[in-house]
């Protein structure tokens, strides 16, 4: 038994409006496997409750006519991971999330949970950042669009007004087609644990490979919500494709990030991490992309 | 809490192969729904927060951690514990007799887990890879033995099940223990 007050159950977007806008102190549960376990630890024991879990609309993947890709916030890591649109188009997200916590947890969490939950450490944000994202949010007025990179509001803090809801999860054309990438996620071990840091790059090449038209850098727990190495694209752009640019990255990022001490890691660590990683997802992408890199 | 106001819902599903319906406080895990209202004991109570894996069920064909599940979401879904596999005249599977053959059990108790996963994996009827079969099955905790027995049980029914010769490791081990 979970101490829960009360359970309000929505079966779509509409009525979950209606039940947040009612019970403005209660906690939206998607998935679960964030909330059920801070009411297990007591943090959030005794709260109330708006399932979305049966909002079935909020579910699934689809190109639409201008190419964007629509990903329902209920969509669960593993249909992400199995779906073959993301597998043609943007098959580093799909990646990222089959690194999440074990097989069951991939099968119970959502993208939206993972996103409106608001920790860097997800592993979806950073590769979400790299695709500059746009969420789909749905309130009382309606429906509006906000950039990944303003959602973030502070460590666990994210833009969701008063009886809105993220409904969907949504990459432009222009985010993906040309782009290549690769997401690097570091912990102490394979499975059921949270990133150490996350780091996601995608790049663009110039038709004949050697050039970078351009580069996407998101990161997990290099500051306190996931970020964009923006400083170390704007070297990075234009660049040609060598082992000086991956060098220079590898030292640029570290003007981005801001990690901190922890008793995951420490921040020493975690700044060595930023900049290797980088490098290392850099290469990769790069090779994915038809580039080679030049020792 | 000060006022008990306690809400309860009907909740229909299909466990097992046989469609039931219960009354559940709207607070049960699915572990607690299963294990109280229809004593499938074998959904075991772990960790309850979704790391140890021993309440693992399938639903919809799907591992879930049943103790992060609100039993109320399970309305309409189809269920199956390890219960389900037993056979018209309490049989043991095929993948519950390796477990058996590879000493792949000591206390048990993570076991049920471990055989639900394993069924989602065999009936997708992939031949996975070592490494792929190790990150299918590590959503579960065994703190007798460890892994290796539970893997090679797992391998030799996947191998099995497809028809495939057993890879020269799993085949030199099968003369051994007979």
């Amino acid at each position: 038994m979970y101490d829960i007050s009360a359970l309000y159950e929505a079966k779509t977007v509409q009525e979950a409006v209606s039940l947040l806008t009612a019970h403005p102190d209660a906690v939206i549960i998607a998935g679960g496997s964030d909330v059920l376990i801070k009411i297990r630890e007591g943090r959030l024991a005794g709260c109330e409750l708006v399932s979305i879990y049966g909002v079935d609309e909020m579910r699934g993947i689809t190109k639409e006519e201008d190419g964007t890709i629509r990903i329902g916030s209920l969509t669960s890591f593993s249909h992400i991971h199995a779906d073959p649109i993301i597998k043609k188009h943007i098959a580093v997200l799909g990646e990222a999330v089959n690194m999440v916590g074990g097989p069951q947890i991939r099968a119970i969490g959502t993208i939206g949970g993972n996103t409106c939950n608001g920790v860097t450490s997800a592993d979806s944000a950073s590769t979400l950042f790299a695709y500059d994202a746009i969420l789909e949010l749905t309130g009382p007025d309606g429906v509006r669009q906000v950039p990944i990179r303003e959602f973030y509001t502070g460590p666990g803090r994210v833009a969701l007004k008063k009886g809105e809801l993220e409904t969907a999860v949504l990459i432009p054309s222009k985010s993906y087609s040309g782009y290549k990438g690769c997401y690097i996620k570091y912990g102490m071990r394979n499975a059921m644990e949270i990133a150490t840091t996350g780091c996601s790059v995608n790049v663009k090449l110039s038709r004949d490979k050697k050039m970078l038209r351009d580069i996407r850098i998101g990161y997990g727990v290099a500051a306190p919500t996931p970020i964009r190495a923006v400083h170390a694209e704007e070297r990075l752009r234009g660049m040609e494709v060598s082992a000086v640019a991956r060098d220079l990255l590898g030292e640029a990022v570290l003007e981005d990030v801001t990690p901190r001490d922890s008793w995951r890691a420490s921040k020493d660590f975690r700044l060595h991490l930023c900049s290797t990683m980088a490098k290392r997802a850099f290469t990769e992408a790069v090779r994915r992309a038809g580039g080679e890199i030049d020792e | 809490m000060n006022e008990v106001n306690r809400q309860f819902k009907q909740v229909t599903c299909t466990i097992n192969g046989k469609v039931r319906t219960t009354i559940v406080d709207v607070r049960a895990s699915l572990t607690d729904m299963l294990r109280n209202d229809y004593r499938l004991t074998s959904v075991k109570k772990g960790c309850e927060v979704g790391e140890c894996g021993a309440c693992t069920v399938l639903i919809d064909g799907e591992a879930f951690d049943s103790c992060i599940y609100l039993a109320v979401w399970a309305d309409g879904k189809d269920i199956i514990t390890l219960e389900g596999l037993e056979g018209p005249n309490g049989e043991l599977s095929d993948i519950q007799q390796a477990f058996i053959r590879e000493n792949a059990i000591q206390c048990g108790f993570c076991s049920p887990g471990f055989i639900l996963s394993a069924k989602e994996i065999l009936d997708s009827g992939i031949l996975y890879t070592d490494d792929e079969l190790r990150k299918l099955l590590s959503g579960h905790l065994c703190r007798c033995t460890g892994y290796e027995n539970i893997l090679k049980a797992v391998k030799k029914t996947m191998y099995q099940r497809l028809g495939k010769k057993l890879p020269p490791e799993l085949e030199q081990d099968e003369t051994v223990s007979t």
